[in-house]
């Protein structure tokens, strides 16, 4: 075990996978010779060259549509979209092509690509570069979308992703690439469905994924330091499918429901859960579920407007004792 | 070309021709659903750009206008019209369509629905047939419409920068639906739309098969032989509307006589008798052979197959027993 950054555990997997089978390459935008904006594919280049690490034009569209063809003969892309922002014009040969090829071909081919993007709001990017966009992804039938939360996830998720014969959207977030975390040195997989309970606990179910996971976890330390409230995290890695056995399971032991995104409400992560919840476990709730969820904005310039216009550890940590009665 | 093979695609066109016009009778007896999109007057393009190449062997490539090119890939004409007739002995068990036409093992690798959706498909196959250092080149047949998008640009751009295998075939037949391309598209050659990629690309006539065999030959021969890119534009006419759902009103008479008066399959025809090679009573009994054939086997095939069992609904969303689904078998 080894404590290691977010990017490098992506580095490692990458290396890992393009070592084992000459078929997978990488390509996108800076990251070869520049080694990548997040470094996600550095010291790559050097060492498997330009066919297999590959800088490529400002296309999105157009290398996202190459590497989906490319993989019907067997190659296994592992594609970066510099930012989810960009990922906008690739959706046409995601979604048309991707998502769709190996059921209007009756099963004929496969597209096993992997997409990797990350989204999210940095700090002070502007309107224009810091979508959330996984409520898109995550909306589209035959694309798998998970969303890691720590270096050990990153790492256990691409390496599944690259070997799944399904398309699969990884959703990772700008803030992270230099989050530190432990990562086993041997290697493995991580399931491409499910979900991890990161908290356990009896009161509430905290759902997160990707960063607000991480506000989760610090409001339910809140809860349990100041308030009494045992609540428990379950970090829903894997956007579509949901799973929904792991939220009935949580929802079934605590009886309540928070959903914390970083996006705007509508049609998304904590409006699908809710929806699992109220077909699957309705009268397991001992209160209505909530969302704690972005501004429905554009994410503006200013810092602290952009603050304002996503939730936080309080927000969570409110909508909780508003739930308990305890405001 | 030799007589010979000038009489195979007299019939495999003719058979084209005859295969697409039972298909327009079979939707207007609704056998056939959703959008039909027909290839009659175009026959000598496909035929004459895959004669000149591998068919079964080259990757191939198209838009929604597809049956004739999965065909001459080698793909059993009842399959195809079976899965148009959306049953479960089609080659997409009835979940492709017209439009999405699939042989994988003949290498036809689909036509897909979104003008442009192949360019970067192509690509990308043709970067698969390098990386797994093949021979084989990829063929795309796109319309002339399809090149004002952007995955036209991306793709050409990529291609060259990367030397492909990969032979763009425009089948310009003037149209984007109703649309003629002097009122879409500001440089109407198509051809020297890809000079700014350095692309090498020649215009020729899209309904002499003849020449449309020797322009392949040599685009063909260019892709091959690992020079990169080639793209080949071939003038051409669709005798039906866009699909079935087309009026067809947009076009001048006098426009589609001339068209009418340079089809493929009566110039190949003509040239034949004039040669001594074959006679109009030949070509008569051929006919009735193909229109027997059709009748006889191909559309009884569609006919009497099953429609797709109910459960086929969810077969194919995602691949099957994915052992990384689950987190690998370890
Ligand atoms: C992205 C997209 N936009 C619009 C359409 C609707 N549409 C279908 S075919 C077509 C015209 C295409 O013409 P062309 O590329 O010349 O091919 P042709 O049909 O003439 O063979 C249009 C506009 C579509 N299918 N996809
Ligand atoms: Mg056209």
């Amino acid at each position: 075990m080894a404590e290691i950054m977010f990017w490098e555990a992506l580095q490692r997997a990458h290396d890992e996978e393009m070592a084992r089978d000459p078929l997978v390459y990488c390509m996108g935008e800076d990251i070869g010779v520049a080694g990548g904006t997040y470094k996600a594919t550095k010291g790559l280049y050097e060492k498997y060259g330009a066919e297999r690490v590959i800088d490529t034009p400002i296309s999105e569209n157009g290398f996202t549509g190459l590497g989906i063809g490319s993989s019907f003969l067997g190659c296994r892309p592992i594609i970066e979209i510099m930012s989810v922002n960009f990922a906008w014009l690739a959706m046409d040969q995601l979604f048309n092509t991707a998502a769709k090829v190996h059921y209007m071909s009756g099963g004929q081919l496969m597209a096993p690509v992997v997409v990797r993007s990350p989204g999210g709001t940095a700090h002070m990017l502007g309107a224009q570069h810091s979508a959330r966009m996984e409520k898109v992804f995550m909306g589209i039938a035959g694309l798998r979308v998970v969303t890691p939360s720590s270096p050990r996830q990153a790492y256990g998720l691409l390496k599944s992703a690259v070997r799944c014969n399904d398309p699969v959207f990884i959703n990772e977030h700008e803030m992270m690439y230099n989050m530190k975390g432990d990562v086993p040195d041997e290697e493995y997989f991580l399931p491409l469905e499910g979900s991890e309970i990161s908290r356990g606990g009896k009161d509430v179910t905290l759902f997160g994924y990707n960063v607000s996971v991480y506000w989760c976890q610090q409001a339910a330390e809140i809860l349990s330091r100041n308030h009494n409230i045992d609540a428990e995290v379950v970090d829903l890695y894997c956007l579509s499918p949901l799973d929904r056995e792991g939220i009935k399971r949580s929802v079934s032991k605590t009886h309540r429901a928070v959903i914390v995104e970083e996006a705007e409400p509508a049609v998304g992560v904590g409006a699908e859960v809710m929806a699992i919840i109220n077909e699957d476990c309705f009268y397991e709730l001992d209160a209505p579920p909530v969302r704690v969820s972005a501004e429905n904005t554009p994410i503006p310039y200013n810092h602290k407007l952009e603050r304002a216009a996503i939730p936080d550890i309080h927000n969570v940590v409110d909508a909780v004792l508003k739930m308990f009665g305890r405001t | 070309m030799d007589s010979d093979l000038k009489k195979k695609l007299l019939r495999e066109m003719l058979f084209a021709r005859r295969f697409e016009e039972r298909c327009y009778e079979a939707y207007v007896e609704r056998k056939i659903g959703g959008f039909l999109h027909l290839y009659s007057g175009e026959e000598a393009c496909a035929h004459g750009v895959l004669e000149a190449a591998r068919p079964g062997q080259d990757y191939v490539i198209t838009s929604y206008r597809d049956h004739v090119h999965a065909i001459k890939c080698g793909m059993d004409p009842k399959v195809v019209m079976a899965e148009l007739f959306a049953k479960e002995t089609g080659c997409c068990k009835g979940l492709g369509g017209s439009m999405h036409i699939f042989g994988v093992e003949q290498r036809f690798m689909g036509g897909y629905a979104l003008v442009g959706g192949p360019f970067p498909l192509a690509a990308g196959i043709a970067k698969g047939i390098q990386m797994k250092g093949g021979d084989e080149i990829c063929i795309c047949f796109l319309g002339d419409a399809a090149n004002n998008q952007g995955t036209f640009h991306e793709s050409l751009n990529m291609a060259k920068l990367w030397n492909l295998p990969v032979l763009y075939v425009c089948e310009n037949n003037l149209y984007g639906i109703g649309t003629r391309i002097d009122r879409s598209t500001a440089v109407v050659d198509q051809y020297k739309r890809v000079s700014s990629y350095n692309i090498p690309s020649a215009q020729a006539d899209g309904q002499d098969v003849e020449v449309v065999y020797e322009a392949a030959q040599k685009a063909v021969d260019h892709v091959r032989s690992g020079k990169g890119p080639y793209f080949l534009e071939l003038m051409t006419y669709r005798y039906r509307g866009h699909s079935m759902s087309d009026s067809n009103a947009y076009r001048e008479k006098k426009e589609e006589r001339m068209w009418g008066g340079r089809d493929p399959i009566i110039m190949l025809r003509d040239s034949l008798i004039e040669a001594g090679e074959t006679s109009a009573e030949k070509f008569k009994a051929m006919d009735a052979e193909i229109l027997e054939e059709i009748e006889n086997e191909v559309i009884r095939f569609a006919e009497e197959s099953p429609e797709p069992s109910m459960d086929l609904l969810h077969k194919y969303v995602m691949t099957e027993n994915d052992p990384y689904v689950k987190g690998g078998s370890k």
